[in-house]
């Protein structure tokens, strides 16, 4: 609601802004106050130019109903009543207006179309609207409001607004706001009815500015129908300036979206560095195990849902280790059942385990239906970090980033530190050694699968806040990961962090010129490519572990 | 006759090949004749949608015969040949395109529908040409094959074997999918190449178009298995079933294992776009879903249930699963993947040298299977 929170400017402030406004409509009498309804009055004269200075005296009573009145004005939504040449506000509701009264807001019943006469708007008339209300709320306490209202003098650039602007850029405390009003002062001071010096001065602020919205106005400057050439000089430079700064935003918000893919392939791959990596297992039923993590979410959220809506936040701390136990049980269950029997045939493996990925869509299809479950974001990880050139970090990418690189990490530190780790890859090097040394290798297979598994299951709880639960979920990541495992070398986490970002940051790079489905297409074609000149990946084992 | 000797050297001793070309021939006599002949109510006549279904399991036989081939005899498993047999569909559905002229919804006389629903003004350079049934039929083969010789050269160069090869097959399938998708590629975007009136002037809709093309199936697939069978027979084909046994041993003997490999994989690709180009025109639509992973999976499936390394054991595969699918599609529809998915695990884990392999009927046939594996000690990486 735009009149929540909206409080009146100080009386002396009102008094210089009225006599400024007035000054500049010309025919409004100086110095003089319009009360509400006159003000009101003025906006239905007869013409646009009337119109236009209607508008700015009501602006200038600052009443907190002005804002309400204007934006219907400029939704072409008010009305003067024929009966009694009062103003409404109609909003159609079927057949007639439901009105409400332009001075108090309260409701005065319904009209037919032809009761009443509307209150005419042309493009001039809406930017003066604009300018107005962006006055307006430039003092309003709500800062989210003040940030509105800059941005929107910004855009109208009109000179009348200047005042106000000064006012606010006085009274601000938020160094951000101040930023922006700065900016919004020196946009309406690069116009030519200021003197060569102010405006150059003006340039020189927007100069600072890396917004897209600076760029286009210092074009527009920098352009031949700019008179002042020393203006255009100015402006040129401060464009070239403002378009490095922000292609080296853009570099930035790039490189951040291509982490965030590449986190997101990092999370789905990195279960199957471990059963493809370090087993040699070809696990096609991958996808599938990332999807079990993303329905237990789905189930968690509702447990909690109806046992502790108050927890609903914090369901993913509960649904992480529950994804893992799932998703590692239904691997170790896979591994006793159907790849123990298939070691060292890798083709049969790779037929089983798609089998197997069937199996589980299709069971997942039948019990939780074929249409896609709503899993929700927690509160804390809605939202995002803007900075003021425009770019934008949602935290819920920035947290699946930090989640992945923590997965990694724990793996790492499973594999390296921990017993289970040391078993792991004694079996995996030396089998029969390892065998002769006491190790169970049977369980040890089980035990590294469930891992991998559970791996991909705690990755389905990533994923299922960016992507759509549904059964399809895991064939969505399977050719992917696989990519990510091969390209970054088999057998090496180091290799599957660096592939994953790395394909992550191409692929968004390439998007800009080749679109989103054509880079993916050359980023497997480069990938295929790839793999003939290194079959073995980025960071391939060396020694003899290659052989065989 | 040194045809009727090589036929002779084919089929001796093979009792697998000599039932499957004779029921070949005698489907590709009876089915037209119950078709055609016989009254609709009578007992033996076989309806259209039979004809047409059978004629679709026909090319899906040819499809497992050429992944029988690359990979049952040069142990190349191949997660690709889905794009060969949708290439060689595309050619076969663009003649058919062009074919539609001026009955197209917006009657366009050269352009077909949806580019004159895309607001394209002329003929992209690629559909040139395929107005012309040869042209159409050489390049339903050669595309394919081409693209095959380009990334076989490249893979089996730089030694890509195993389940690396598999995986990138598997990408290039999944890429070419991403790429029909698209609109700009002119090649019909989501929907793909369909409503097809008529193929060489005979409507595809008549009764004897359909059986002339099943019959076409039946043909092709006999003769595709006979020439697999003479190029397995062949020195070539020793060759490769050393290669698929022990590559490194092979390569140490002298010979070229890259050429050998690229070769069978070139005429497995273009076997795999003939059977796309006998399948169009009889189900009446080409579109991207045929590139999409999973349909390539399902063909290796067919050849292990059928048991590789036996030709027509590929083919009994093929005809049996789609059998299978059709009446669990049909009765069950969401048993299918399951049904699917358990016959995968069932196979390689009871059934590793398919049914030829396991039924006693089909033992004494002289193909070579694959050697009897100890579990080895050590996964392989």
């Amino acid at each position: 609601m735009p009149t929540r929170g909206f409080a009146l400017p100080s009386p002396a402030a009102l008094l210089s802004g009225i006599a400024f406004l007035a000054a500049v409509a010309g025919g409004a009498p100086a110095g003089q106050a319009a009360t509400l309804e006159e003000a009101l009055q003025g906006l239905a004269a007869e013409s646009y130019k009337e119109r236009a200075v209607g508008v700015e005296v009501l602006a200038a009573t600052g009443h907190p109903r002005a804002i309400p009145v204007l934006e219907a004005m400029a939704k072409g939504q008010l009305f003067v009543r024929k009966a009694d040449g009062s103003i409404v506000i109609g909003d159609k509701t079927g057949k007639v207006y439901a009105l409400t009264d332009a001075a108090d807001g309260t409701a005065v019943g319904d009209a037919k179309k032809k009761e009443l006469k509307k209150v005419k708007v042309n493009n001039r008339l809406r930017g003066v609207i604009r300018a107005a209300l962006g006055g307006l709320t430039l003092l309003s306490s709500d800062p989210r409001q003040r940030a509105q209202a800059a941005a929107a003098v910004f855009a109208a650039r009109d000179a009348g607004a200047l005042e106000t602007v000064e006012q606010a850029i006085a009274r601000e405390e938020d160094a951000g706001l101040l930023d922006q009003l700065t900016l919004a002062k020196a946009a309406i001071e690069s116009n030519p009815e200021f003197p060569p010096d102010v405006r150059l001065a003006a340039v020189a602020r927007l100069a600072d500015s890396a917004l897209p919205e600076v760029r286009s106005l210092l074009a527009s400057l920098s352009q031949e129908g700019e008179a002042d050439a020393e203006v255009r000089a100015a402006a040129a430079t401060a464009l070239e300036a403002v378009e490095r700064d922000l292609a080296f935003w853009n570099l930035l918000g790039a490189i951040f979206q291509g982490l965030s893919l590449g986190s997101v392939l990092l999370l789905a791959a990195v279960g199957l560095a471990i059963t493809f990596g370090v087993m040699g297992v070809i696990n096609m039923a991958h996808g599938e195990l990332v999807m079990l993590g993303a329905y237990t979410t789905f189930v968690v959220q509702d447990i909690f849902r109806d046992l502790a809506p108050g927890g609903l936040d914090y369901s993913l701390a509960v649904a992480v280790p529950a994804a893992f136990l799932v998703a590692g049980a239904a691997g170790v269950a896979i591994e006793r059942g159907v790849i123990r029997w298939l070691y060292g045939r890798p083709f049969e493996t790779l037929l089983a385990t798609w089998g197997l990925s069937l199996i589980l869509q299709q069971l997942v299809r039948t019990v939780f239906g074929p249409t896609n479950r709503e899993v929700s974001s927690p509160s804390w990880l809605s939202g995002a970090f803007e900075t003021a050139t425009g770019l934008v970090l949602p935290y819920n990418r920035v947290a699946i980033i930090v989640f992945s690189l923590l997965v990694v990490g724990a793996i790492a530190l499973v594999l390296r530190r921990t017993a289970l780790g040391l078993y792991m890859r004694a079996v995996t090097q030396n089998r029969s050694m390892a065998s002769s040394m006491g190790i169970r290798t049977g369980w040890v297979d089980a035990a590294t699968f469930g891992l991998g598994a559970g791996i991909a299951g705690v990755a389905g709880v990533a994923l299922s806040q960016i992507d759509n639960v549904s059964p399809n979920l895991g064939q969505a990541y399977i050719v992917d990961s696989f990519m990510v495992v091969v390209f970054g070398g088999v057998g090496n986490l180091w290799g599957t962090l660096v592939g994953a970002m790395s394909l992550g940051v191409i692929n968004k790079f390439l998007e800009p010129f080749a679109g989103a489905v054509l880079a993916k297409i050359l980023v497997l074609v480069a990938i295929i490519l790839f793999i003939q000149k290194r079959p073995r990946g980025l960071f391939a084992l060396k020694g003899r572990a290659v052989e065989s | 006759m040194p045809v009727r000797s090589v036929l002779v050297d084919l089929l001796a001793g093979n009792r697998g090949g000599q039932i499957l070309l004779a029921v070949l021939l005698a489907a590709a006599v009876a089915v037209p004749v119950s078709n055609l002949l016989l009254p609709a109510d009578s007992a033996l006549h076989v309806p259209t949608y039979v004809v047409s279904l059978m004629g679709k399991y026909l090319t899906f036989a040819l499809l497992a015969l050429s992944v029988d081939l690359i990979w049952g005899y040069a142990g190349v498993l191949s997660l690709g040949h889905g794009a060969f047999f949708a290439l060689g569909g595309y050619a076969m559905g663009m003649y058919m395109m062009r074919q539609i002229g001026e009955r197209g919804v917006y009657g366009h006389p050269v352009l077909p529908d949806f580019m004159v629903f895309l607001d394209w003004q002329e003929l992209p350079w690629y559909w040139h040409g395929f107005d012309w049934f040869p042209f159409a039929l050489v390049m339903a083969l050669l595309v394919p094959g081409a693209l095959a010789l380009v990334f076989g050269w490249f893979a089996f160069r730089s030694r890509v074997t195993g389940v690396y090869l598999s995986i990138i097959t598997q990408a290039m399938t999944f890429a070419l999918m991403l790429a029909f998708f698209r609109n700009d590629m002119g090649f019909g975007g989501n929907n793909g190449l369909t409503d097809f009136k008529d193929l060489l002037g005979f409507s595809l809709q008549a009764d004897s178009t359909r059986v002339a093309l099943f019959c076409a199936s039946a043909v092709a697939v006999a003769a595709a298995y006979l020439l697999c069978r003479f190029v397995v027979r062949s020195r070539a084909g020793r060759v490769l079933v050393a290669v698929r046994d022990a590559e490194a041993r092979v390569r140490f003997l002298g010979y070229r294992v890259e050429h050998y490999k690229l070769f069978v994989f070139v005429l497995s690709a273009m076997l795999a776009g003939l059977a796309g180009a006998l399948y169009v025109p009889q189900v009446g639509i080409i579109n991207p879903s045929e590139f999409a992973p999973a349909a390539s999976i399902e063909i290796v499936v067919w050849v292990a249930v059928g048991g590789r390394g036996s030709l027509y054991g590929a083919v009994l595969g093929a005809i049996l699963v789609n059998y299978a699918k059709t009446v669990f599609t049909g009765v069950l529809p969401d048993m299918w993947l399951f049904v699917l998915g358990g016959l995968f695990i069932a196979v390689t884990l009871f059934l590793p040298k398919g049914i030829v392999g396991t039924v006693p009927v089909f033992n004494r046939a002289g193909a070579r299977r694959w050697p009897r594996r100890r579990r080895s000690p050590e996964p392989a990486p």
